[in-house]
């Protein structure tokens, strides 16, 4: 069974047309990767995953896992696996980054009918995924995100991914705004997520980070819908040609 | 003898026939008593067309008032010993009132630290005590109608000396109580003196019975002299049914600091009254407070900040949350007299609305007589940040969680003003009480 099927998804947002009818399947273990220009639609297919309000989904289903997904509240979803890395992490002031992980940790687990985690292992946990993503003590002790550089806070997506080892992580141009060290340091963190049950759906604008994410399948996005799926090498060619000819590419019937 | 004349609604009637009858008993300072009285019978109780109560029209209300509540008996005691329980993780000097009524026997005055003198009001006004007769009244005058009233009646209190130069480092919690079983009205008044360089922390907190019917007017003055400092903390909790008036009033001397703060989840009806002035130049003064409001819960807070002096520094923080049919108002005035120059005086006063229905109501006003001051205010009343829940939510919080993650936050902004970890903690934890019971 695959992961993830999505299936004719139309979606707008006040009344205007953002997706038009897209089709996507990822079974487990894969890493697809979504490109496309500006406006077609990749951050859109990211928050209507992770159930944000403002999408209204007016044909087409999306199921994880064989459950229909859009029936759910965010944080149902977010506890059968789906795990979204926003493009723009928000500030979140007043709210400590240790008490936000392990609320939100805790939380899983007990959606989960699972046991809530004790100090001890919590703290080892997180001083353990910090440590790999070059986090530092001072930035777990500050409030969620406040303070942080844009590529800190990347990393701290980052970090809670790998707490959460969610079974679908979208990422949503996690690359953006990253200089090359930080790109490695996020990659390596996907990729030590990687395993034959987990996926990931890597939403780019640029090639450069699936250098170090490799993706399975390559999509391009366009106009709402997927014009294009090919391997890792189409990644490479959209570098050369850019996006000019999807744009042009009249919307296929429907 | 009072110009009853303007006397109209049973409250004000009900309060001219309690004077007739309780004036003889009350103890001591006849002629505070007989003024503030006649002043309070020439204005009545006040209403909406009286600027400072404008959003708060006492006589519409209340309907009644109480009689003056009975001396407590053992029963009411008794009750009474479970009180102030917020604090319960505190080391501190308890001074329990029961009903109004000092209570020594639930109370702890052994062991005083040098420099640390407390006696209860009421034997202080029947003895015509030297302090008492010096200061009371006299502190931060004021004409306001609840002030008189509570002059008109007081009862028991504290009056609290601390000598120049003492520290004493244990906070004094005054434990007020409303247990009886019969509704009643409660006054209380205290008077605090801190003299030069000493410094004390004051914890004040109110609570009684839900479902019991009270009205409290209770008044607390307060003498900081010159270089003295001062940690006052007022948590309000009364209970569902109670009308709590309260009116701090201040003078703070120079180079003193002076951090104040209220707390306030209980009570039908709460008006919180500050009278500030800082006479003496480079004082330091942080005002700030915590209101959180449900059901049609109404709460007040009206302060007047009065900067007399060079250099004076204050800042005031005030968040408030509404759910429900709750109403909230602030209203803060700052004045900086002529010649108070280098004043830096910054208020805010900050909503977040749960509700649709709730209600916020925001009168910041700047009276600023000198030329080289530094001085503003910021209000500010909004829902929950949609974008904020989502990303909580995103990562498995369910909605409920990630609100009270987000309201603990707004309010904690000015908890975390608190100098005193413990109580920092304590009002953490009320808070976190609150949203549970959401």
């Amino acid at each position: 069974m695959p992961l993830l099927e999505i299936k004719n998804l139309h979606v707008e947002i006040d009344g205007k047309k953002i997706l038009n009818g897209l089709d996507l399947t990822v079974k487990p273990g894969e890493v697809h990767a979504i490109m496309g220009p500006n406006g077609s639609g990749k951050s859109t297919l990211a928050y209507v995953l992770a159930g944000k309000a403002d999408y209204e989904v007016t044909e087409g289903e999306v199921l994880f896992n064989g459950e229909n997904v859009l029936a759910m509240d965010p944080d149902e979803r977010a506890a059968r696996g789906v795990f979204l890395a926003f493009q723009y992490p928000i500030e979140i002031p007043g709210v400590a980054t240790m008490t936000f992980l392990r609320t939100a940790l805790n939380a899983q687990r007990k959606q989960r009918g699972e046991a809530e985690l004790n100090t001890p292992e919590f703290m080892k946990r997180v001083r353990e995924a910090a440590a790999k993503l070059s986090i530092s003590q001072d930035m777990l002790r500050r409030a969620v995100n406040v303070g942080f550089s844009g590529g800190e806070k990347k990393r701290n997506e980052i970090l809670q991914m790998a707490l959460l080892e969610p079974r679908l992580a979208v990422l949503d141009e996690t690359d953006s705004g990253l200089d090359i060290d930080a790109l490695k340091i996020v990659a390596d963190g996907v990729n030590r997520l990687r395993s034959p049950e987990r996926s990931s759906i890597v939403i780019t604008h640029y090639q450069r980070l699936l250098n170090y994410i490799v993706p399975d399948v390559v999509h391009v996005l366009s106009k709402g819908h997927i014009v294009k799926t090919g391997g890792k090498e189409l990644a490479l060619e959209l570098e050369k040609s850019g996006y000019a000819q999807f744009q042009e590419t009249p919307v296929a019937a429907e | 003898m009072a110009d009853v004349t303007l006397i109209k609604n049973p409250a004000e009637q009900q309060l001219a026939a309690e004077w007739a009858s309780a004036r003889a008993k009350l103890p001591g300072a006849a002629p505070l008593r007989e003024a503030a009285f006649e002043r309070f019978a020439t204005t009545g109780l006040p209403h909406r067309r009286v600027e400072e109560w404008k959003y708060t029209d006492l006589r519409a209300l209340m309907r009644d008032a109480k009689p003056l509540a009975a001396p407590p008996d053992a029963a009411a005691k008794a009750r009474a010993k479970d009180t102030g329980a917020v604090l319960a993780d505190i080391d501190s000097r308890r001074l329990v009132f029961v009903d109004g009524a000092f209570a020594p026997e639930l109370s702890d005055v052994a062991a005083l630290e040098p420099g640390l003198e407390i006696r209860a009001m009421g034997e202080a006004l029947a003895s015509g005590d030297a302090l008492v007769s010096a200061r009371l009244g006299k502190v931060m005058p004021t004409d306001d109608a609840a002030v008189a009233l509570n002059t008109a009646f007081m009862g028991d209190g504290v009056v609290i000396h601390v000598a120049a130069g003492a520290a004493i480092e244990r906070p004094i919690h005054l434990v007020f109580a409303a247990t009886g079983d019969t509704p009643g009205a409660l006054f209380t008044r205290s008077l605090v003196v801190v003299e030069k360089g000493a410094r004390v922390m004051l914890v004040e907190s109110h609570e009684g019975a839900a479902g019991r019917d009270y009205q409290v007017n209770t008044a607390l003055e307060l003498a900081v002299a010159d270089n003295a400092h001062v940690d006052h903390i007022k948590i309000t909790r009364e209970g569902e049914k109670a009308l709590h008036i309260s009116s701090l009033m201040a003078d703070v001397g120079a180079h003193a600091r002076f951090n104040t703060f209220l707390f306030t989840t209980g009570g039908a009806v709460t008006r919180n009254q500050l009278f500030l002035r800082f006479a003496g130049e480079e004082t330091l003064a942080s005002i700030r407070g915590a209101t959180l409001l449900k059901g049609k819960q109404h709460a007040d807070t009206t302060m007047v900040v009065n900067h007399a002096s060079v250099g004076g520094r204050s800042r005031e923080v005030f968040k408030s949350v509404l759910d429900d049919q709750s109403r909230g108002i602030f209203q803060g005035k700052i004045i900086v007299e002529p010649g108070a120059q280098k004043t830096d005086a910054k208020m805010g006063s900050h909503t977040l609305m749960l509700s649709e229905e709730a209600e916020a109501d925001n009168k910041p006003e700047l009276e600023i007589y000198a030329d080289d001051v530094q001085c503003g205010h910021g209000a500010t009343a909004g829902d929950l940040d949609e974008d904020l829940l989502f990303y909580l939510r995103a990562r498995g919080i369910p909605q409920a969680e990630a609100e009270a993650l987000l309201v603990q936050a707004f309010v904690g902004e000015a908890i975390e003003g608190i100098e005193h970890a413990g109580l920092r903690e304590a009002l953490s934890e009320e808070v976190a009480a609150w949203l549970k019971a959401r």
